[in-house]
């Protein structure tokens, strides 16, 4: 698994704000908390500020409306609305939060306890399931008819419950978080098993346990003015939320201001209650926008970039741009010609600068580099699926006549699946888990071929014989976690085969595989090359499968190449000290031979897009780096072979590769 | 200490896990040791049945028939209080470093938890912390940032920082390397590689790659489908491999330069043939 370089333009996928700067942050969670404190402290000091209190009837103005005196107007028995409502708002408040309390102490020590043990689990599944089955409201008023109307212990059975509906909330999450490898650890730490649940589950719920715990208390608010609303509640002349709409609900026709305050007092809570629940949850429930927004592209912004790339190049000699437009012309059919592609982020760095790249027909070019090096931004580049936030800045992606840079969605579309097809790491997450691999392959077919359902039956089981499956029949009927990863991986390369592709684009594809099922994968592949005369982008990190599949290799290194040459002149004669250390730090290099006592290790990290040092972006990390070496670097010819390399000291460094073996040490050779 | 130098550091017998009644076994049969200081590579593909035998050895999974002997101690059917009786002398390293370090957690807490179960005081335990954290090339300052401020190959050394921080005579490392880049993987098995030198500390290598396991085992075993199909020192099992499934395995692992990866490509399909003719 590697970490994609996407990532870095989403931090707020990666890195979400803590709950208090998420509530700090937003002017709407402020006006929600400032309402519902602002409620509860005016109820508990109103002796303090009102004039009229709760219970004192003036029959000389019953049922205004708003005036000086009566702010809010007066009810049937001349009594003030505002010193009912506001009387009335402690109480219900604080009792209604009985509710989510008794809910949540009855229902986290359960779920961490099921979590952890799988009788549990069972039994508290069937607990849940008969008192989600439960129905509430009448046993709520059995136990009023019971125990009469003790407002807490009533909020408090309805908050027992709710159980039902917490746990299931809840147990997915803490069974998912068990099944987290921290937890293994905590145990192998010795951390008795309730004690990690509290320590390393719990944690981790926090969220979602304190969005429920506000949602709770806006139904509980609910609840207890419903009740109130048909006489089950503190009785009169006692105020109450529920009553006061009752009572006003019988005026309705001589006095309909009345349910005016009553209504929204009740309504503006709980809306407080969960608007900050939904701000909590900081619209975890939002899908991210990464479907609508790759479809967006703005041919402004395509002709835009035409126009600047036209006006750079006018200044050019003749000369120049004729043999511009010869190589532009030249790029033949089912060729793949990437020239100085930059892709960066919206308003902030680059993460790919002056990438070319030549896939003849039928070739294979590796791909590699460490992770955060641009290998996948650029293969994604070339079938126009960058990441929201990402666009490709200059340069050109020219496939046959096409440029796939400045192409409209449209033009995409007709490349995508029918010329040029992905493969992905994972391949299980190309495979829709809702559907059988026959319905999938099916609705592929049918799409990028056009033929009949009967006929894409018919190919999808060919297609699967093709990429070496043998009970092609269950396999069709299977849906994709029914089958094996190497399996799926098959399926995952049948898929992109669907439309006739000339071009694969493979980003890691055997990366997730045992060696084993490697070896099965990278001969399939090598077969489907030779049968098809197909194409392949092959982005690795893995040097042996470039040597395995591979004809050509592109070494990419901060968004840059580095050397480029056929897959014999890299891997066997580098000339960048890049190459050199990757080969170095590879335990197969050494397989068989004299005994490695260490590996190469490159010190420190691929820095990141906004760090790149304006020289040769590998010198904080390279043991050969010198003063010359801070200053830009060009691709130069390689010494040997065809292809380039960018290193200023690649004639002092050439031969040198050993050296890499020895324990770290930076810029130590002047 | 009661137990005498010559007793195996892990003793593994007969061991059997079944997941389900009906199912074949996971581990089927299994033995093998492992002497003080020595590292063991466990191999074979997924479904081999390796990372169960870890997590047996670990106490995760419940064992049907067999032993582990750890340190002269039988530990197969051990419960949690048991095994903090080991006090950190058998620990682990897993394959995911992201999921392996609880993101709320901040880094030092983390690689403290098991000197605060031991009991040990705040100050011994910061100290502790910082020397571990040092030793696999984090500065001390890590320990109160959190795992999402780190790259994969430093969680993976947070990781073994915690394994190592109560000085254990065991670890097990359950594909410890496998998700990392080129680069970071070398550095995590140089790491490895390292503190085995001096230190009286064993290692149980779980992986799927052979050349992975040449690095860093003395010994090696090699398991398929729950069995054991050979085992021996290292060096003698590459060299000349006995069973067609260790040849195979060796065949599929690609190295970096295509002459010697076309000749391995044709060993590897000879023996697919092979076994698929006596299939």
């Amino acid at each position: 698994m590697t970490v994609s370089t996407t990532s870095i333009v989403r931090p707020a996928r990666v890195e979400r704000p803590s709950l208090v700067r998420r509530i700090l942050r937003s002017p709407l969670a402020l006006v929600c908390i400032l309402w519902l404190v602002g409620l509860v402290l005016a109820s508990l000091t109103a002796p303090l500020w009102l004039h009229d209190g709760p219970l004192e009837q003036d029959l000389s103005v019953v049922m205004q409306g708003p005036s000086a005196a009566h702010l809010l107007g007066t009810d049937e028995l001349g009594r003030d609305m505002l010193s009912r409502l506001v009387t009335a708002a402690a109480p219900t408040m604080l009792i209604a939060l009985i509710t989510p309390v008794v809910a949540m102490l009855v229902t986290i020590p359960v779920t961490l306890w099921a979590a952890r043990t799988a009788r549990a689990e069972s039994v508290m599944n069937r607990v849940s399931e008969i008192v989600l089955s439960l129905p509430g409201t009448v046993i709520i008023l059995a136990f009023i008819a019971a125990v009469g109307t003790d407002m807490p212990l009533v909020m408090a059975m309805f908050g027992l419950l709710l159980f039902g509906a917490m746990y299931k909330i809840l147990f997915g999450q803490a069974a998912s978080l068990h099944r987290q490898l921290f937890v293994e650890a905590a145990a192998i730490d010795g951390v008795r098993p309730m004690t990690a649940s509290i320590r390393h589950v719990l944690p981790n719920m926090s969220e979602t346990v304190i969005v429920q715990f506000v949602l709770l208390f806006g139904v509980g608010i609910g609840m207890q003015a419903g009740l109130a609303f048909i006489g089950l509640g503190p009785q009169p002349p006692e105020p109450t939320w529920g009553g006061m709409i009752q009572s006003a609900s019988k005026f309705i026709f001589q006095q309909p201001w009345m349910m005016v305050p009553t209504g929204g007092i009740l309504a503006l809570t709980i809306i407080a209650a969960n608007v900050l629940a939904d701000i909590l949850s900081g619209g975890v429930a939002v899908p991210p926008p990464l479907i609508s927004l790759r479809r967006r592209r703005p041919s402004a912004d395509a002709a835009d970039r035409t126009s600047a790339a036209e006006a750079a190049s006018a200044p050019a000699s003749s000369a120049d741009a004729s043999s511009a437009s010869t190589v532009a012309a030249s790029v033949a059919d089912r060729e793949l010609v990437v020239r100085d592609l930059v892709i960066g982020v919206d308003g902030g760095p680059a993460l790919v600068t002056g990438v070319s790249l030549r896939v003849a027909p039928g070739k294979v070019l590796g791909l590699v580099g460490e992770s955060g090096c641009g290998k996948s931004v650029t293969s994604y580049a070339t079938l126009g699926l960058l990441a929201p936030g990402l666009s490709v800045r200059s340069g050109s992606i020219r496939w046959g006549a096409l440029d796939l840079a400045t192409a409209d969605e449209k033009a995409l579309q007709r490349v995508r699946g029918h010329q040029i097809a992905f493969i992905s790491q994972e391949p299980t997450r190309s495979l829709d888990p809702m559907f059988t691999i026959e319905w999938q392959l099916v609705a592929a077919i049918r799409r990028l071929r056009g033929v009949r359902r009967a006929e894409a039956k018919a190919i999808a089981a060919r297609l699967l014989t093709d990429v070496g499956i043998l009970d092609v029949p269950r396999v069709l009927g299977s849906y994709p976690h029914q089958i094996s990863g190497g399996m799926a991986q098959r399926v995952a390369i049948s898929l992109a085969l669907a439309g006739t592709p000339s071009l694969l684009i493979a980003d890691e594809p055997t990366t997730a595989l045992d060696v084993t099922v490697q070896a099965e994968i990278l001969d399939l592949l090598r077969g489907l090359i030779a049968e098809r005369g197909m194409s392949v982008v092959l982005v690795t990190h893995d040097l042996g499968v470039v040597a395995d599949l591979c004809d050509d290799v592109a070494v990419m290194y901060a968004g840059q190449i580095v050397e480029t040459g056929t897959v014999r002149d890299v891997l066997m004669r580098p000339e960048h000290p890049y190459t050199m250390a990757l080969l170095a730090a590879d335990p197969h290099a050494t397989i068989g031979g004299a005994d490695p006592v260490r590996l190469a290790s490159i010190p420190g990290q691929v820095p990141a897009p906004a760090a790149w040092p304006s020289g040769c972006r590998f010198i904080d990390r390279c043991r050969f780096a010198a003063a010359e070496c801070a200053s830009a670097v060009p691709l130069e010819p390689r010494a040997q072979g065809l292809g380039a390399v960018r290193c200023t000291r690649r004639d002092a460094v050439a031969g040198r590769e050993e050296e890499w073996l020895a324990p770290a040490m930076v810029g130590g050779d002047a | 200490m009661s137990t005498s130098d010559t007793t195996p550091l892990l003793e593994v017998e007969g061991l059997v896990v079944r997941y389900g009644k009906r199912l074949a076994p996971a581990v089927d049969d299994v033995s093998f040791t492992i002497a003080r200081g020595q590292t063991v590579g466990l191999i074979g593909e997924s479904g081999s049945g390796k990372t169960t035998i870890g997590r047996a050895i670990l106490g995760l999974v419940p064992v049907d028939s067999g032993r582990i002997v750890f340190d002269g101690r039988d530990i197969t059917r051990a419960g949690a209080a048991e095994r903090r009786a080991l006090r950190g002398d058998l620990r682990a390293v897993f394959q995911d470093p992201y999921s392996s370090l609880n993101p709320r957690s901040p880094i030092g807490r983390t690689v403290a938890e098991p000197l605060r179960v031991a009991g040990l005081a705040r100050s011994a335990r910061e100290g502790r912390v910082r020397d571990v954290l040092a030793s696999v090339g984090l500065p001390a300052e890590a320990a109160q940032r959190y795992p999402r401020e780190f790259s994969g190959g430093q969680r993976q050394r947070i990781a073994i920082a915690r394994a190592l921080v109560t000085d254990p005579r065991l670890v097990v490392c359950d594909e410890a390397v496998s998700a990392l880049d080129l680069s970071t993987q070398a550095q995590v098995l140089n790491l490895l590689a390292d503190p085995r030198a001096g230190a009286d500390l064993g290692y149980l290598f779980i992986a799927h790659d052979m050349a992975v396991v040449e690095f860093l085992a003395q010994h090696v075993v090699v398991l398929y489908r729950g069995r054991v199909v050979e085992q021996g020192a290292t060096a003698d099992v590459i060299r000349a491999p006995r069973d067609p499934y260790t040849r195979a395995l060796m065949a599929a692992s690609p190295v970096p330069d295509p002459d010697e990866q076309a000749r391995r490509r044709d060993t590897w399909r000879a023996l697919r043939a092979e076994a698929k003719a006596t299939a």
